[in-house]
């Protein structure tokens, strides 16, 4: 087993839906989708975003597009207008989702 | 059938003004599609609706009318857009005075729909048992029926389909749903019948896929952004739709950007929900069923789509004043950049605090350390550069987050060192509008289509 930070085997996307974060991770090479189902949990999501997700995590499957999509309810600051964050709308957490390491 | 060639100009009121141009002179199309609403934006047109009733639509389509209907005329292009917000009747009279003043009137038939607004109705609908209840919490509309600011219905294709079927050549529309822009040519062209739930998952799809612009044509794609050429002259993207429910994804020759599988499943999973049920107007879309190849240089082929049925209801988006907002931000520099920032904000709670203002929400960050990524972030570094501090307030006495406004600059002489960055005065204070999504059974609303 060896560490793999998801950078180098996934790609992603994230956007809003009022407080909730949508996390999309895609496989680089769809043969690596298996590893990210299996590694990148939702419990395992929610523990990387500990600090930003303060509800729960939802976990998607999309094999046919090498991909998870992931739900961080909680997550904006109260979403939309009302949130002070910088990254309302959390643009941004495809990347932050990048960071994370498996062991695989 | 031939095939139709469906592009996308805007993915967002603000998006690059050159892109539907480029769309409409790059290449052949058949349908320019372009998207303006946000949730925000339909309350500021309503904003500006109030205070003079010849507005409330996005200013920028009319603006952009006035370039390329000479080319649309002649190309024989049809537009389809959102651009109407709160006030459609209004700017497709703005679009018919327009096709006049340039000598092509006859060549133009403007469709406004509307019918979407149901800000006027609640008082009626809720009377009439439709209880507009919070789809997410649960509560009553009573609860905030003094601060309503405005109420929208999304439309599908329906409307759209109806205008085209007129033979209107330019279709403004108030909230109708972004994907409902590229359904809805398709539904025209190819006689697909509304409920062919394959099919309208179809157009649906295609019309998630462009609906952001140029989000699928290499704009901020996180795989090997740095290698996507020549993203000054970015080919917004453009839907190839075959009637058997096959299309294309694909952009003009000679344009700067990237398509290929990766691009678009990046979009595809932008703003998604449970996949398997993405529910529009039109139909419950299911994401599992997409298979996507690349098809030669910028193409991919997308086909097997499958979905089902649509619901028994619209969704409703009502958005109402919800107390007040300020956010301010400062500069600190190298030495112990991160510990100046902290202080500052430690001073500044504390001097709140014995002002006595009461706020639901205090919130700093540390832009270039922590504001985007929190806790995943390194917040001990004590040799970086610069930090922006930036700090907001929100909360339900606007006097309080007016005072707010007013206590920032004062730490550039009260508070720690090597500070700079605050040229642009007070921050303004900003009233907060909320969002209350609901449903509404869609019998009780019709949308109307006007001919100009």
């Amino acid at each position: 087993m060896a560490k793999i930070k998801l950078q180098k085997i996934a790609h992603a996307r994230s956007g809003d839906k009022g407080d909730t974060a949508n996390v999309g991770l895609i496989a680089i090479d769809p043969k690596d989708y298996e590893i990210l189902a299996k590694h990148v949990t939702a419990e395992k999501v929610k523990e990387h975003f500990k600090g930003i997700c303060l509800g729960k995590v939802e976990r998607f499957e999309l094999p046919n597009l090498g991909a998870l999509n992931f739900l961080l309810h909680e997550s904006l600051g109260g979403g939309g207008t009302l949130s002070l964050k910088t990254d309302a709308q959390g643009k941004t957490y495809a990347a932050a989702i990048l960071r994370m390491e498996i062991d695989a | 059938m031939k095939p139709i060639r469906i592009a996308a100009g805007q993915g967002f009121w603000g998006d690059w003004l050159e892109a539907p141009k480029n769309q409409v002179r790059q290449g052949p199309i058949d349908y320019l599609v372009m998207d303006y609403l946000a949730e925000i934006t339909m309350s500021i047109m309503m904003k500006q609706k109030r205070k003079n009733p010849e507005l409330g639509y996005a200013t920028d389509f009319v603006d952009l009318m006035k370039e390329i209907l000479p080319d649309v005329a002649s190309k024989g292009i049809k537009v389809l857009s959102n651009a109407g917000g709160v006030n459609p009747t209004a700017c497709a009279k703005k679009v018919r005075e327009i096709a006049n003043a340039l000598g092509i009137g006859d060549k133009i038939k403007v469709a406004a729909i509307h019918g979407d607004d149901i800000a006027g109705r609640i008082d009626e609908l809720v009377g009439k048992g439709h209880a507009l209840k919070n789809m997410e919490s649960g509560e009553n509309i009573s609860t905030i029926s003094d601060k309503i600011q405005s109420a929208n219905v999304y439309l599908g294709a329906e409307p759209m389909v109806k205008a085209l079927k007129n033979g209107a050549n330019i279709i403004i529309a108030g909230r109708v749903t972004d994907t409902g822009l590229t359904l809805a040519p398709m539904i025209h062209e190819f006689g697909w019948s509304m409920t062919d739930w394959d099919k309208m998952s179809t157009g649906t799809i295609a019309g998630h896929i462009i609906e952001c612009g140029a989000q699928c044509s290499g704009g901020n794609c996180s795989y090997e952004w740095d290698s996507i050429p020549d993203m000054a002259n970015v080919g917004f993207p453009i839907i190839e739709a075959h009637p058997d429910g096959t299309f294309y994804v694909t952009k003009h020759a000679g344009t700067g950007g990237r398509i290929d599988v990766r691009t678009v499943k990046e979009q595809l999973v932008y703003e998604m929900g449970d996949p398997k049920s993405y529910i529009t107007p039109d139909c419950v879309a299911d994401f599992s069923s997409i298979n996507l190849a690349d098809d030669g240089p910028n193409r991919v082929k997308v086909w097997g789509i499958k979905g089902t049925a649509k619901t028994e209801f619209f969704k409703v988006s009502v958005s109402y004043t919800d107390g007040w907002k300020a956010v301010g931000t400062l500069v600190y520099t190298w030495p112990d950049a991160i510990k100046k920032a902290r202080v500052a904000g430690d001073i500044l709670r504390a001097r709140l605090e014995k002002l006595g203002l009461k706020f639901d929400e205090i919130l700093t960050e540390l832009v270039g350390v922590n504001s985007c990524h929190g806790p995943l972030t390194d917040t001990n570094n004590p040799d970086i550069p610069e930090v922006t501090f930036r700090v907001g307030v929100r909360g339900h006495d606007q006097k309080a987050v007016e005072r707010f406004t007013r206590e920032i600059a004062p730490l550039v002489l009260t508070g720690p060192p090597s500070v700079t960055g605050f040229a642009g005065g007070r921050p303004n204070v900003q009233e907060i509008l909320a969002y209350w999504p609901a449903l509404i059974r869609k019998e009780v609303v019709e949308p109307v289509v006007d001919y100009f």
